[in-house]
């Protein structure tokens, strides 16, 4: 499991925690992300996260 | 006796993450959000690269203002013109309504920057969504058949952002700046002249060390753009992009401390109690030097400075007194011809 961050805004999206308040469940890979999903902070797009060790 | 509500002013980014992060703390503190538009949401940083992603202009709206109201728990005061702030009876007074407030946040933003130059009226510049509409529908009205052509005052973020994203986007662009290189107070010469030639490969040609005396509608709709070094360029669209000066007005007629921008002290807290300023409007204190002398006071119109002191103004407002610590900041620029990340 890894850790993305959005490099606008700081938020960290954790692929083993997911976003289940979007109905992203726990475990959710960012791979299988959707695309049309936004920083739920800032709002940027997907493409603006990178990969982080957290 | 009920409790008086924080009231925030405007439903720009910093608006919008403040009441969310109070919701976050408190269920029940009372918010009110006052904005002169619809306050529905948006990112702003996706402004500059949507041409090319081929995102359309009501795909960037994400949240309308309604939606962000009821999620967060805000009473949403949508088209409300803020004519004055009442300190001394904690009120806010607007074109048709008055608030009482028990805090008061001024998240009200910047104006773009006009430069004094004839013709200035047919000149557009983006600091929003519906700046950014009216960008997109002038150029949807250029045929394309005539080689259309944009011309942007300013080389600086924002400037090629936008160069980058029209040239991709089929458009010719013209760049002009008084500078002598793109990014000149961000990045190093080295990097300018890479960023400048990935650029010009993609078809922009900057003018450095002039700027524009005057935008004339020529005869065929298009515009004429002279140089202060005599040169004239064509251009469908004029696009300004030369800086942002923070929004001031209310503050200073309620006789808050304005110093660039709304001056706040390392809380995010105005000069008089219960009234505080975050994101483009604000003046957070200047840097202390290694001799003890506090610098000048700094605007930090980036989106992770806007988050950290949301984070942090909370806190304070619900009565614990934080500190806005700002961490390492790096801002992506975002020219995919040549990549930049800059930390400040």
């Amino acid at each position: 499991m890894k850790t993305y961050l959005c490099i606008v805004c700081g938020f960290v999206y954790d692929e083993a925690q997911g976003r289940p308040e979007e109905g992203i469940a726990a475990g959710t890979l960012w791979t299988d992300v959707p695309e049309t999903w936004a920083c739920p902070d800032c709002g940027v797009a997907k493409a603006d996260f990178e990969v982080v060790e957290i | 006796m009920t409790q008086s509500p924080t009231v925030i002013l405007g439903s720009g980014l910093a608006g919008w993450t403040l009441a969310r992060e109070l919701r976050a703390l408190s269920p029940s503190h009372p918010i009110t959000l006052i904005t002169t538009n619809a306050g529905d949401f948006y990112s702003k940083p996706m402004l500059s690269n949507a041409f090319a992603l081929k995102r359309s202009v009501s795909a960037l709206l994400q949240t309308t203002g309604q939606q962000q109201a009821e999620k967060i728990g805000v009473d949403l005061r949508a088209h409300m013109t803020v004519t004055a702030i009442d300190i001394e009876n904690k009120t806010v007074c607007c074109d048709r309504a008055q608030f009482a407030y028990g805090d008061l946040v001024l998240a009200v933003g910047a104006n773009p920057i006009r430069l004094p130059l004839a013709g200035a009226t047919h000149v557009l510049s983006v600091n929003d969504w519906w700046d950014y509409a009216v960008l997109r529908d002038r150029l949807d009205q250029v045929a394309p058949s005539r080689d259309p052509r944009v011309l942007i005052l300013g080389a600086g973020l924002i400037g090629c952002e936008f160069a980058n994203d029209l040239s991709v986007g089929g458009y010719r662009v013209d760049v002009v700046d008084p500078g002598e290189r793109a990014l000149e107070r961000l990045i190093t010469p080295t990097d300018s002249a890479q960023l400048e030639a990935a650029l010009a490969d993609l078809g922009v040609t900057f003018h450095f060390k002039t700027v524009a005396n005057a935008v004339v509608e020529t005869a065929d709709k298009r515009l004429a753009v002279t140089l202060a070094n005599g040169q004239t360029h064509v251009a469908d669209v004029v696009l300004s992009a030369v800086g942002l000066r923070p929004r001031t007005d209310l503050a200073a007629a309620a006789g808050l401390g304005v110093d660039r921008g709304v001056s706040v002290n390392s809380m995010g807290q105005a000069s008089v109690p219960n009234v505080w300023a975050l994101g483009d409007c604000a003046a957070y204190p200047g840097l202390s030097t290694t001799e003890g002398a506090v610098g000048t006071p700094r605007v930090m119109p980036f989106v992770l400075p806007i988050m950290t002191a949301a984070k942090a103004m909370a806190r304070s407002i619900l009565g614990e007194p934080t500190a806005i610590v700002f961490p390492p900041m790096a801002v992506r620029v975002k020219t995919p011809a040549f990549p930049l990340t800059i930390h400040a």
